[in-house]
């Protein structure tokens, strides 16, 4: 056992914060929220010169075979200022579903040029009925000469809008599979909807678009559950960041805003509040250390175990941290002015991303490492 | 970052389960399986077993008797022992004033009372609160009167848990009432022996015997009993309540406190199915499993900090607050997995089953893991003084 960080993992995460801070403060994530891209193509592609969206990927497609406790790293930084670029979408979700489901070959074809930045990758895997079950889609892939020919629609498609490259999951005759569709397809209409947090998703129609099988014909369900716990083990990581963000905001305003003609943050019942969004903020840092270790696991109930522990903590900690920050801030905390209200919105988007509480709990206690030895 | 145990870390903890399993004598072991209380001369029983063994003090440096194991191994020890429900140790020589007199004792203070307190010889207890001198201890007024070679202690201590066992009591007394309220105060050794101090025990809300009065009439205590200097003793408190700290995060009572939940529930029925089917109770059960998970980590990362020769700062609050609110809610679920069976109370077998006859006990008992040790609010002053440096009363 050893939880502290290796050489290179805290070189790592001294470049995040030193980018966050000075080339990535909040600020930029404000002003881009207004754009159609909603991040900025050119720090997207200082990532990839940075080797940052090749750290969790492997060496072959030139990657620096790290692990997603690496990505986590930086996606704790990101979350300290809501950094915008889609990491989360092109690296965790697009690039996994690849180096998991794809052969080498699909692999080097669409990983090399991700890594370097000269592309965006994205994941539709939810449906509009699908709620947070993967299997659970209508999507259909019929088979036509070399080529598949995929009808079906799927929803909050992170980076769909900026993708250039996308991977769906679809049904044959096999069950569910993975297809690349490239972004111009015939017969693929792409739909930028905007997310609560001021980023963009995008609803993907596709109607007879032509696709490329990756790897095995119905062997993604493994492959999505896989992803999809990277994923989530990936948001509990960057709302560690957020929390952490916020929670020093909130000690700094007690610090500082007089009422009464005293800092505020004199009074014991605001000070135990701030305490108890530490504790949680803490606790959240825990389980996600925990959650992006064993979301390597090959073992999906040692990884769901894990996994499903950090998100519902995600949940509960980390909306109690944003709450709470506001309830703090009081009616400065409730303006689109104040930062806080950016925090609030990406911790609330984090939470609905790739299984709430419920949906984590529920799995959590169906597992069979929940009844053993009792 | 390396989140699994080595293998020599896994060997050593199938070495202590598997000697656990065989060490523990079998009357004990009986009392284990249902959570039974402990009498202390039970518990005295397991600390001798454990001491023959070398493994009573896996905090204490090898130099005076610990067994020289890494901070994860003392984890896994501590982890080990509290799921199987081993005899809880008394902590007050082994965890408090054992670890202060190695850190400020004189060689003649550390060669008088460690070994004792390794051997089980010699059963302390702590003087620390009093009536009027609970969370605000700095106030307390038991004075030690100068006499020239010794003092004279004159006061009453409260919750002076097994006192009625005790040889030994470590207390905090008035020195001087000249000077600030922290810089009178000594740490004083007392040989429950000596004529003018008197015990009354009292019940436990679990109707278990811990709580004690303490009370000193003209007490003499030689000076060499001063741990540190005179009127150093709030330092030494501080010192002590960081030893403490390394100890009390509960993890593996947690868990075993869960089984027996998820056990109880297994055996209870609901609409003709066992409870633990019932996916809102199991859900209640997950939730506060999940809440373990992280309070897990988090003492984890404490003891990484530690390994790395960091001592338990005040981050290990966090450990404090945790490890006692789940295990109250631990207790709590098992009373309401018992539905009516709650209401049992220290009756003869067979009126509820085994797992829950002391559960209604526990509970009540288990009240007192948010209060004690610094409660939880001061747990949480702590935090919002040292960590996030918030202002304090009266200095804004």
């Amino acid at each position: 056992m050893d939880l502290s960080l290796t050489e290179d993992q805290k070189m790592i995460r001294e470049t995040a914060a030193t980018f966050v801070k000075k080339e990535s403060p909040v600020e930029r994530s404000r002003k881009l929220r207004d754009t159609d891209l909603g991040h900025d193509a050119a720090v997207y592609r200082q990532m990839g010169e940075l080797g940052w969206l090749g750290l969790p990927l492997p060496e072959h497609v030139g990657g620096f075979g790290g692990s997603m406790v690496d990505a986590a790293i930086l996606l704790e930084e990101f979350g300290k200022t809501l950094v915008p670029e889609p990491y989360l979408a092109s690296v965790v979700l697009g690039g996994m579903a690849v180096a998991h489901g794809a052969s080498t070959a699909q692999q080097q074809e669409l990983l090399g040029p991700m890594v370097e930045g000269d592309s965006v990758l994205a994941l539709g895997w939810a449906e509009r009925g699908s709620r947070y079950d993967a299997s659970a889609i209508e999507a259909r892939a019929e088979k036509r000469g070399d080529a598949w020919s995929i009808t079906g629609e799927k929803v909050w498609v992170l980076g769909g809008h900026a993708a250039d490259h996308l991977v769906v999951s679809a049904k044959t005759g096999a069950g569910v599979s993975l297809f690349h569709v490239a972004a111009g397809a015939k017969g693929l209409d792409v739909t930028t909807v905007k997310t609560m947090d001021g980023r963009k998703a995008a609803t993907l129609r596709l109607e007879g678009a032509e696709g490329a099988l990756l790897g095995d014909e119905g062997a993604a369900g493994p492959v999505l559950d896989h992803v999809l716990d990277k994923a989530a083990a990936a948001a509990c990581a960057e709302g560690v960041g957020v929390a952490n963000a916020v929670l020093w905001m909130t000690v700094e305003y007690l610090k500082t805003r007089k009422q009464f003609g005293v800092p505020i943050g004199i009074f014991q019942a605001l000070q135990h509040r701030a305490v108890d969004m530490f504790v949680q903020t803490e606790l959240l840092k825990g389980t996600s250390i925990l959650a992006n270790a064993k979301c390597e696991s090959t073992d999906p109930v040692e990884r769901a175990q894990a996994v499903s522990a950090a998100k519902a903590q995600l949940s509960t900690g980390g909306f109690f941290v944003v709450a709470q920050g506001t309830q703090l801030h009081g009616g400065v905390g409730v303006t689109d002015e104040h930062d806080i209200s950016l925090y609030f919105k990406r911790m609330r988007a984090l939470m609905a991303l790739f299984g709430d509480e419920e949906h984590h709990v529920a799995r959590y206690m169906t597992l069979p490492s929940f009844t053993e030895g009792i | 970052m390396d989140l699994s145990f080595s293998p020599e870390e896994e060997a050593f903890r199938a070495e202590v389960r598997e000697w656990v399993a065989s060490a523990l004598p079998p009357h004990l072991a009986e009392k284990a399986a249902v959570d039974a209380h402990f009498s202390m001369d039970e518990v005295m029983e397991w600390h001798k077993v454990l001491a023959a063994k070398g493994w009573i003090a896996p905090h204490w440096p090898e130099a005076v008797g610990g067994p020289g194991w890494s901070v994860t191994q003392r984890f896994i020890f501590t982890e080990e022992l509290e799921t199987a429900g081993t005899p809880q140790l008394s902590p007050f020589g082994l965890s408090m004033v054992g670890p202060l007199l190695i850190q400020f004792g004189t060689a003649a203070q550390k060669e008088r009372y460690l070994p004792k307190i390794l051997s089980g010889e010699e059963v302390w207890c702590q003087g620390y609160s009093e009536p009027g001198s609970g969370s605000d201890l700095a106030s307390l007024r038991t004075e030690a009167k100068d006499e020239g070679d010794h003092f004279l202690v004159n006061g009453q201590k409260t919750w002076t848990t097994y006192a009625q066992y005790a040889d030994w009591i470590f207390c905090l007394v008035r020195t001087n009432s000249t000077v600030k309220q922290q810089a009178g105060i000594s740490f004083l050794l007392i040989d429950m022996k000596t004529e003018g101090v008197t015990v009354k025990p009292m019940l436990t809300s679990g109707h278990t015997p811990a709580f004690c009065d303490t009370f000193f009439d003209n007490v003499k205590v030689p000076k060499e009993n001063v741990v540190g200097k005179i009127d150093q003793g709030w330092t030494m408190a501080k010192a002590l309540l960081g030893h403490e700290r390394t100890l009390i995060a509960a993890v593996g009572q947690c868990g075993r406190a869960i089984q027996r939940v998820k056990r109880i529930a297994q055996n209870e029925t609901l609409d003709g199915k066992p409870l633990l089917e019932d996916p809102l109770f199991r859900a209640k059960i997950a939730r506060l499993e999940i809440q373990l998970e992280a309070h897990r980590m988090a003492n984890l990362r404490t003891l990484a900090g530690a390994q790395l020769g960091h001592a338990p700062g005040p981050e290990s609050s966090i450990l404090k607050l945790r490890g006692s609110e789940i295990l109250q809610q631990a207790l709590e679920l098992q009373m309401e997995a018992m539905g009516q069976n709650a209401l049992s109370w220290f009756n003869e077998p067979g009126v509820v089953p085994p797992d829950e006859e002391w559960v209604a006990s526990v509970f009540n008992y288990t009240r007192a893991t948010t209060i004690y040790g610094g409660s939880n609010e001061i747990q949480k002053n702590i935090i919002a003084k040292l960590i996030l440096g918030l202002p304090q009363p009266g200095k804004a």
